[in-house]
C-alpha cells in the first residue's frame, strides 16, 4: 500500500500507518460515541448510588499511566484474559494483538474526554426545554432525540474530536496491549518511535512527525467546522 | 366533577405542601408571595413532579392518584404550560415551535393554526429564530405553541413577570382574549394582584404551601390580611379595593361612562363597553378621601354615601379605613390619623367617600 498526501508520495510503510491511525481511530471513536452519550447523559442528570464510583472509572485513563491501562487491557482482554478468552471461544472475535485491540485501547485512551465535553452540554440544555417538550405531547424517547440532541450536538462533535485527536496520539497502552505489530498494530506514534529506534532513522522519523501534524490539523479543521455549522442551527444566523 | 379538583402533599426538607382545589372552567388565578409552592402546585399537575400522596382529576379524569399508583406521563395529560421564560426552542423557527405540540396529537388542536397566529399576532414571526424575538415576542410564541398541542387546561406560571410593564400591558389582552374566544379553562399563577385582578374570575391564596384563601376576586382580594400576606410584611403595602361594577349609562357628551355599584354610582372616562356590562374597577385607599358631611361645590365627581365598618392603624402616622357601601361592596380609605381624630371618625358612622381616581382593572 502507498500513495500520496499532499504532494507527498508515502512509502508503504508510511500510508500503512497512517491509514490504521486513521482506522483504529474513527473506529475507536464512532464505536465508543453512543456509550459515551449514554455515559455523559447518566452523569449529567441522574443521582445513582455509586455516582462518585462511576465518575472515577470513566476518568481513570486520564489519570493511569497509559502503560498501566494497556496492561490491564492485556490482562482482561488477552487470549488467557477472562474477557478475552470468553469472546474468542463465544464469538472467535478476538482484540489480542491486531488492530481491533488498538482500536479499544485508544477509544478507551479518549473516552474521559468524550464523556467531558458532552457531559458539559448536557449540563447546559435547560431541562425545563424538555419539560416543556414533554407537555406538549412528547415521549422521554421523542424529547430525547428531538430537542436534547440537537441541542448537544456541538458537544457531541467536540467530543469526538477530542476522543478521536487522543486516539491518533495514543502510545502507551496501545504498544503494551497489542504490541508493534507493521500492518496490524503499529499506528503512526509507534511507527515514529520505531524508527527512531533503527540508525540513521531521523528522516523518516521527521516523515511521521510531518503526517501526524497534517492529520491532526486536519481533524481539527474539520471539528471546527462541524461545530460552527451546528451552533448556527441551533442560534440562527450568529 | 367537571374541571379540575386536586388535593396533593407533599415534603421537601423543611417545606410541607398541602393543598386541595377545584377550578372549572374560565380563569383561576393563584396568587402568594414566592415560596409559596406555586410552580410546585403546577408542576404537580401538569405530571412534571410526582406529589408524596394525592389525587388530581380532569374532568372525572384520574391524571395521578398515589393510593392507586396510577401516573398518567405528561405528554398524555394534554395539559399546556406556559413558563415564565418563554422557553422556545432554540433550534427551531417560530413556525416549527408552534407545530412542534400539534404534530405530536392524533386529535387536532381545537383551535385553527390560523385563529392562534391571528389572536397573538404571530403572522409577521413564523420565519424567524427564537433568538432574534424580543421577550414579549417570545412569550406570545411560547402560549401559541401551548393552544396548538390541544390542552384541555392550561397553566400559566407567571407568564408575564419576565417582561418589562409595557410589553406585560401588551401582552395582557391576548391572554385576556384567550379564555374568552377559546373557552379554555385556566390556571393562572402570579404573585401581581393587579394582573389576577384583571384576569381571573376567582382565585386562591397560597401561602406557605397552604391555601389561606379562595373564592370570588373581590371578596378575597379585599381581605385586609390576605392584601398584607401577598405583599408581604413590612412590604410597601398600597391597599385598594376591589369593587365589582356594572355599567349603567354613558354620556357621550361629557364623555363619562357611568357604573353602578350595589345603589352607588361611580363615573369613569367614556368606557368602551356595552350598557349592563360587568367591570372590575380598582380604587387604591390612598385615592380615597372622606368627608363626614356631603360635600358642595368640589371637582371630585364621585360622591358615595358609606358607613364606616373597621379602622386599622397603618404605619407612619396613617390608618385605614374599611367603607361598607350598603351591601357586599366596600371601599378602602388611608388618611393620617390627625384627619381620623380631628374628624372623630369611628366604626358605625356615616361618612361620604370622595373618589379621586378609578382605574378599570378588567372589563368584559
Amino acid at each position: 500500500m502507498s500513495g500520496t498526501l499532499f504532494g507527498i508520495s508515502l512509502s508503504p510503510a508510511e500510508a500503512q500507518a497512517l491509514w490504521l491511525s486513521l482506522k483504529t481511530g474513527l473506529v475507536g471513536t464512532g464505536l465508543s460515541l453512543p456509550f459515551g452519550i449514554a455515559v455523559a447523559w447518566a452523569l449529567a442528570r441522574h443521582d445513582f448510588r455509586g455516582k462518585v464510583i462511576a465518575d472515577g472509572l470513566v476518568h481513570l485513563p486520564l489519570v493511569l499511566p497509559p502503560v498501566v491501562t494497556g496492561y490491564v487491557l492485556l490482562l482482561l482482554f488477552g487470549h488467557n484474559g477472562p474477557i478475552g478468552h470468553w469472546l474468542e471461544s463465544w464469538f472467535g472475535f478476538s482484540f489480542a494483538f491486531n488492530w481491533k485491540g488498538a482500536a479499544l485501547a485508544s477509544a478507551i485512551m479518549g473516552f474521559p474526554l468524550m464523556v467531558r465535553a458532552i457531559r458539559l452540554s448536557f449540563e447546559a440544555v435547560d431541562p425545563r426545554l424538555e419539560a416543556v417538550a414533554r407537555t406538549l405531547g412528547a415521549s422521554k424517547r421523542d424529547t430525547f432525540v428531538s430537542i436534547t440532541l440537537p441541542l448537544i450536538l456541538p458537544g457531541i462533535i467536540a467530543g469526538s474530536l477530542l476522543g478521536f485527536a487522543r486516539a491518533l496520539g495514543e502510545f502507551g497502552a496501545t504498544i503494551t496491549f497489542v504490541a508493534n505489530i507493521p500492518g496490524e498494530t503499529q499506528t503512526l506514534p509507534i511507527a515514529l518511535y520505531s524508527a527512531l529506534q533503527l540508525p540513521d532513522g531521523e528522516i523518516n522519523a521527521l516523515r511521521f512527525v510531518i503526517l501526524s501534524l497534517i492529520l491532526a490539523a486536519g481533524a481539527l479543521l474539520a471539528s471546527e467546522y462541524l461545530a460552527r455549522a451546528a451552533q448556527r442551527r441551533i442560534r440562527g444566523r450568529a | 366533577m367537571s374541571g379540575l379538583s386536586l388535593s396533593l402533599q407533599h415534603r421537601v426538607d423543611a417545606f410541607s405542601f398541602d393543598v386541595a382545589l377545584n377550578a372549572p372552567a374560565g380563569v383561576t388565578g393563584i396568587i402568594g408571595p414566592s415560596g409559596a409552592g406555586k410552580s410546585m402546585l403546577l408542576q404537580m399537575i401538569a405530571g412534571l413532579a410526582h406529589p408524596d400522596q394525592g389525587k388530581v382529576t380532569f374532568d372525572g379524569e384520574t391524571l395521578s392518584d398515589t393510593a392507586t399508583r396510577s401516573f398518567l406521563a405528561p405528554e398524555q395529560r394534554r395539559i399546556g404550560y406556559v413558563f415564565q421564560d418563554a422557553l422556545l426552542f432554540p433550534h427551531m423557527s417560530v413556525a416549527q415551535n408552534l407545530d412542534y405540540g400539534a404534530s405530536r396529537h392524533a386529535k387536532g388542536p381545537s383551535v385553527s393554526r390560523d385563529e392562534v397566529i391571528d389572536l397573538l399576532g404571530l403572522g409577521a414571526l413564523l420565519d424567524r429564530r427564537p433568538h432574534h424575538l424580543s421577550g414579549g415576542e417570545a412569550q406570545r410564541v411560547s402560549i401559541g405553541r401551548a393552544l396548538l398541542s390541544a390542552p384541555r387546561l392550561l397553566l400559566m406560571d407567571e407568564p408575564l413577570s419576565s417582561l418589562d410593564p409595557r410589553r406585560r400591558a401588551d401582552i395582557m389582552p391576548f391572554i385576556d382574549a384567550l379564555h374568552r374566544r377559546l373557552e379554555l379553562p385556566i390556571l393562572y399563577v402570579s404573585h401581581n394582584i393587579d394582573e389576577i385582578t384583571r384576569l381571573a374570575d376567582r382565585v386562591v391564596v397560597l401561602h406557605d404551601g397552604h391555601v389561606a384563601a379562595s373564592g370570588e376576586v373581590a371578596d378575597v382580594l379585599n381581605q385586609a390580611d390576605i392584601q398584607a400576606l401577598i405583599l408581604g410584611e413590612g412590604g410597601d403595602s398600597d391597599p385598594a379595593a376591589i369593587v365589582e361594577a356594572t355599567v349603567a349609562a354613558h354620556d357621550a357628551e361629557h364623555h363619562v361612562t357611568r357604573l353602578s355599584v350595589g345603589n352607588a354610582q361611580i363615573s369613569l372616562p367614556l368606557l368602551p363597553l356595552n350598557v349592563g356590562a360587568k367591570a372590575r374597577l380598582r380604587i387604591h385607599a390612598r385615592d380615597v378621601a372622606i368627608a363626614t358631611e356631603p360635600p358642595h361645590h368640589i371637582s371630585i365627581q364621585n360622591i358615595i354615601e358609606a358607613e364606616i365598618s373597621s379602622i386599622t392603624p397603618a404605619s407612619n402616622g396613617q390608618c385605614d379605613i374599611t367603607l361598607s357601601l350598603g351591601d357586599t361592596h366596600m371601599l378602602k380609605s388611608r388618611i393620617t390619623t390627625r384627619a381620623q381624630a380631628t374628624l372623630g371618625l369611628r366604626a358605625g358612622m356615616k361618612v361620604w367617600a370622595l373618589v379621586k381616581s378609578v382605574a378599570l382593572a378588567s372589563g368584559t
